[in-house]
């Protein structure tokens, strides 16, 4: 059955019609061609496709796109500012070489934004503990931890951006 | 912490540049081969087996091409009555009698037989994928069960034949080394040392999976291959040469931005076969994209080695002989580089960073009814080196040595380089005895013994492992790997483009799957041509634009690939000398080039590289007569010699003897990679590295039910991969000692945490235990099994 769905995403008002067993991600990627947020795995394990519903961090593979009607959903296509300025978390990845591949990093920077929200003055270890449910195999997560420590940081000082 | 001994360089080579590929990835617009969309694009499905081994007795699509969407449906008798080629191995390896290995043929889709769970069987192309899947439930295959074997140490007397023409499924039994030399050094040995490994099975497990879109333009004749490939041109040569038998000035192969490799994403698979055989019956394009679950089940997994070795030591703890056993396991065919693993890029290695006089070893490949094997990250020197390590431990334990003092006494030193070992290499250079004093002194070895007391008092057992590592990288020179058996050339290429306003695109045949080469080798053209980094983009990845390359692995893209860069970088700047003389009115001999401007020996006269450009391109004021316009510069570069990467890692970990958990407390490494180009970059390869050997050590196992052949691992629930509260932090530094048979002087960084860290860890893990040996993954139950094993002796497993 063909369902029609209200979503704002990215601060846009945007109407689709999916199937009902559609998931988030599909319409993100497929309907919406926001191709940022990626599919890694067919479990909910690896977390490269979080995204932001309603400013909580989800694994959009795991929600059906119904359920995000009337959501406000922000991916990693909407996380820099609209002049191109990097959001404190993208530009900490950038400083601190969280990412190689990059097919992971937008699930692990949307992820690391809402531990702000969470725990802004997370631990390493906290940090660690966090990122559970994102895998990356390429960076070990050395870079990684670095990188969010120093994003939740900057973002408690107002945004501070590193240098690109 | 990192610990960087140089001066900090802002630009060039040395410097930690910041990837200028960042800001797409992070904003979310990186482009990978299933974010693409083609016009009039239809989806495959791939229907896969489910049983490890069955005789296909017919396949009925009737239903199925009667269902909604579908376009098509394939099998594996039209791919055959096509005339299309099965997926060739690149490397013939011959028996010890000098007969060929044996090839069974690898046919994109199965037509008589099922082989492995997962084996194609075929596949159905609809207008959405939900489509292709609705129909694939339609197709009634009818499968006569037989028999599987999946382990490698079976797999010879199982009684069951994977290929009819390996009746005992041995690919080949294969041998390197002196035997005699070998024997005798154990005739006289004071002290043996015996152990049995298993190096576990691994699924490589790139973030991205496997992707592939066909395309066929029936008005050109051209075809279009986007795949997710480490290496676009040899899938292009594979494709037109040996599996489509297409004509290759016709075929463009793409692999744009590719989510991570390891090897596994070296090797012609079926899928790519299949979307442009698909397009092009269908003319239309088509896109196949893995899930996971297929991935687990269709990628080629890597290691899955049982191994017998033993060490052959005088009296003194000095080594005399090592021989070696090993079964091999390939899975169910010959993946496209299968078999040099376990033979040239193991048994080679079996000298590690030791003056072993003598070595031999055995190596029998075998074929089962699992996903085919091939290069991992490392691929057969992990192998290597977690053998050598372990049995270095297990002597060191025997003869009652500090197992540093062991490593010490044995070590080849700086002023034996070159030094050629028993097993066929020349290692040019390297300092091992100063990479394990340095991460001695890094982890405080004289302190470890007040830690592991004081780790007592807490109820933890605390132990150390050392890891001193060496690889071969870059393999080469051809004519050599072709003598030993390869079926491709070694070499790489790349372009150097100046464009008319002065900015130069690099085309390179290398390629990126998250190595940084837009930033690293950026870095190289701009400390060389005087050309600001903004200035220079590095193309990769795509057959239509960038010379014949071989492509990434075996950490060759800058010894290899960058050192084609170099030598065209070379025929820019000579070319330009000549410009310059003219403009300047000097001869060619008296010009200086330096920070990308030409000047007169002497003088102040002088001019900028984008001028030289300039007036290549309007050639106005200009030596016709003796010089070409342009400048446009290829090279071709074949290695002389292999490099030779190498270090010492040390861990420590502490073993909570209630749970078995093993927590690895502390990491250090040392790195030899000759030269370093972007420190950043290379400390991030380190750190990944690690944690795919650390993965291997206490995690990731994949296992296949011995009865049904099922493939119980195939998901992330079911195998482990490393997280981020699994593993440590990491310390970790460079030893630069210049690589003697390259310009460049680097070495390569991008196997080496995963060559070290399984062994550093297990040596680590069987320290804590206090125990000769136990196989990997050191997984809580197993080292908790272990402990209650020495605690009763007498009570069964």
């Amino acid at each position: 059955m063909a369902l029609t769905l209200n979503m704002t995403v990215n601060g846009k008002a945007r109407k689709v019609t999916v199937e009902s067993n559609a998931l988030l991600s599909d319409v993100l990627r497929v309907n919406l061609g926001l191709t940022g947020t990626h599919v890694g795995c067919d479990t909910s394990q690896c977390g490269a496709c979080t995204v932001h519903v309603d400013g909580v961090s989800v694994k959009s593979c795991t929600m059906l796109a119904a359920q995000a009607d009337g959501a406000t959903i922000t991916t990693i296509e909407g996380l820099a500012a609209p002049d191109g300025t990097l959001h404190p978390m993208q530009a900490a990845f950038k400083e601190h070489h969280g990412l190689q591949c990059g097919f992971c990093t937008p699930g692990m920077v949307m992820s690391a934004v809402d531990l702000a929200r969470c725990e802004p003055n997370a631990s390493e270890e906290q940090i660690r503990e966090w990122l559970e449910g994102n895998i990356c195999r390429c960076t070990g997560y050395h870079n990684i931890v670095k990188a969010v420590k120093t994003g939740l940081t900057d973002m408690q000082s107002g945004g501070k951006v590193a240098a690109e | 912490m990192t610990v960087q001994d140089k001066p900090t360089k802002t630009n060039g080579i040395g410097a930690s540049v910041k990837r200028v590929e960042d800001r797409r990835f992070l904003t979310g617009k990186g482009r990978y081969t299933d974010d693409m969309n083609k016009p009039g694009q239809l989806y495959a499905y791939i229907l896969r087996s489910p049983h490890a081994h069955a005789r296909i007795l017919s396949i009925d699509t009737t239903d199925a091409e009667a269902a909604p969407g579908v376009e098509t449906i394939i099998t594996g008798q039209e791919v055959k009555d096509a005339g299309i080629g099965g997926l060739p191995c690149g490397w013939l390896i011959k028996n010890k009698d000098g007969s060929p290995m044996k090839e069974p043929a690898h046919l994109p889709l199965a037509v008589d037989k099922v082989r492995h769970v997962g084996d194609q069987v075929a596949v159905v192309v609809a207008d959405s994928l939900q489509a292709a899947k609705d129909a694939a439930e339609l197709i009634v295959v009818d499968y006569e069960e037989l028999p599987a074997v999946v382990s490698p140490a079976n797999a010879e007397s199982a009684g069951v034949a994977v290929h009819d023409e390996a009746p005992n499924n041995v690919c080949y039994d294969w041998e390197w080394g002196d035997k005699a030399a070998t024997e005798d050094a154990f005739a006289k040995a004071a002290h043996t040392v015996k152990l049995d490994l298993i190096n576990n099975r691994m699924v490589p497990n790139a973030m991205e999976p496997r992707a592939a879109i066909g395309e066929f333009d029936p008005g050109t004749e051209e075809y279009t291959l986007t795949t997710t490939s480490q290496n676009p041109q040899l899938i292009r040569l594979l494709l037109c040469g040996f599996t489509m038998g297409l004509p290759e000035h016709k075929v463009r192969v793409v692999a744009p931005d590719v989510g991570g490799g390891f090897g596994s994403k070296i090797f012609h698979y079926a899928e790519e076969v299949l979307v442009v055989f698909a397009a092009r019956k269908l003319a239309r394009p088509v896109k196949w994209t893995a899930e996971r679950s297929e991935s687990f089940m269709s990628d080629a997994h890597g290691r899955d080695h049982v191994t017998h070795a033993e060490l052959a030591l005088d009296d003194q703890g000095t080594f005399l002989g090592l021989r070696v056993n090993t079964i091999a396991n390939m899975g169910a065919f010959l993946s496209t580089f299968a078999s040099s693993i376990p033979t040239i890029l193991y048994a080679t290695l079996l000298s590690g960073q030791y003056k072993t006089p003598a070595i031999y070893a055995e190596v029998k490949a075998v074929f089962t009814n699992t996903v085919p094997v091939d290069a991992y990250r490392g691929a057969g020197r992990p192998e290597a080196c977690y053998l050598i390590e372990r049995i270095v431990d297990a002597a060191a334990r025997k003869l009652g040595m500090d197992r540093a003092e062991i490593r010490r006494r044995n070590f080849i030193t700086p002023d034996m380089m070159p030094y050629d070992t028993p097993v066929g290499l020349q290692y040019d250079s390297g300092d091992f005895a100063k990479n394990l004093s340095d991460a001695l002194e890094m982890i405080d070895y004289a302190g470890f013994a007040v830690r592991k007391e004081e780790a007592a008092k807490r109820g933890k057992l605390r132990g150390i492992g050392f890891a001193s590592y060496i690889e071969a990288c870059g393999i080469a020179p051809s004519n050599v790997a072709g003598a030993l058996g390869a079926r491709a050339g070694l070499y790489d290429s790349s372009e150097v483009r100046f464009h008319p306003t002065g900015t130069v695109s690099v085309m390179v045949g290398v390629h990126s799957h998250g190595q940084g080469h837009a930033t690293t080798f950026a870095q190289i053209v701009s400390e060389r041509l005087g050309v600001p980094m903004e200035n220079i983009e590095i193309v990769h990845g795509d057959s239509a634009r960038t010379p014949f390359g071989m492509g990434t692995y075996g950490s060759r893209s800058l010894a290899v690939g960058g050192m084609a860069m170099m030598k065209a970088i070379d025929k820019v700047i000579a070319k330009s000398k000549k410009i310059a003389a003219h403009l300047l009115e000097a001869s060619a001999d008296d010009i200086e080039f330096e920070n990308g401007v030409f000047t007169v020996a002497g003088t102040d006269k002088s001019v900028g590289i984008a001028e030289i450009a300039g007036a290549a391109y309007v050639p106005h004021n200009y030596p016709l007569e003796e010089l070409e316009p342009g400048l446009d510069e290829q090279a071709f570069y074949d290695p002389k010699n292999f490099t030779f990467p190498n270090g010492t890692q040390i861990c420590e970990v502490e073993v909570d003897p209630e749970t078995g958990i093993t927590k690895i407390v502390r990491f250090v490494a040392v790195d030899d990679f000759g030269r370093v180009i972007n420190p950043m970059i290379v400390e991030g390869q380190v750190h990944g590295g690690i944690v795919q050997g650390i993965g291997q050590a206490l995690l990731e196992n994949c296992v296949y039910d011995e009865e049904s052949g099922q493939l119980v691992t195939g998901s992330y629930m079911d195998y482990a991969m490393p997280r981020a509260d699994d593993v440590p932090a990491f310390e970790v530094k460079t030893n630069e000692v210049l690589c003697q048979t390259n310009a460049l002087g680097v070495k390569g960084c991008g196997e080496a945490g995963t060559i070290g860290g399984s062994a550093c860890v297990m040596n680590a893990v069987c320290d804590a235990l206090d125990v000769d040996h136990m196989d990997m993954p050191a997984t809580p139950e197993r080292v908790w099994r272990v402990l209650q094993s020495k605690q009763q002796p007498m009570a069964a497993e």
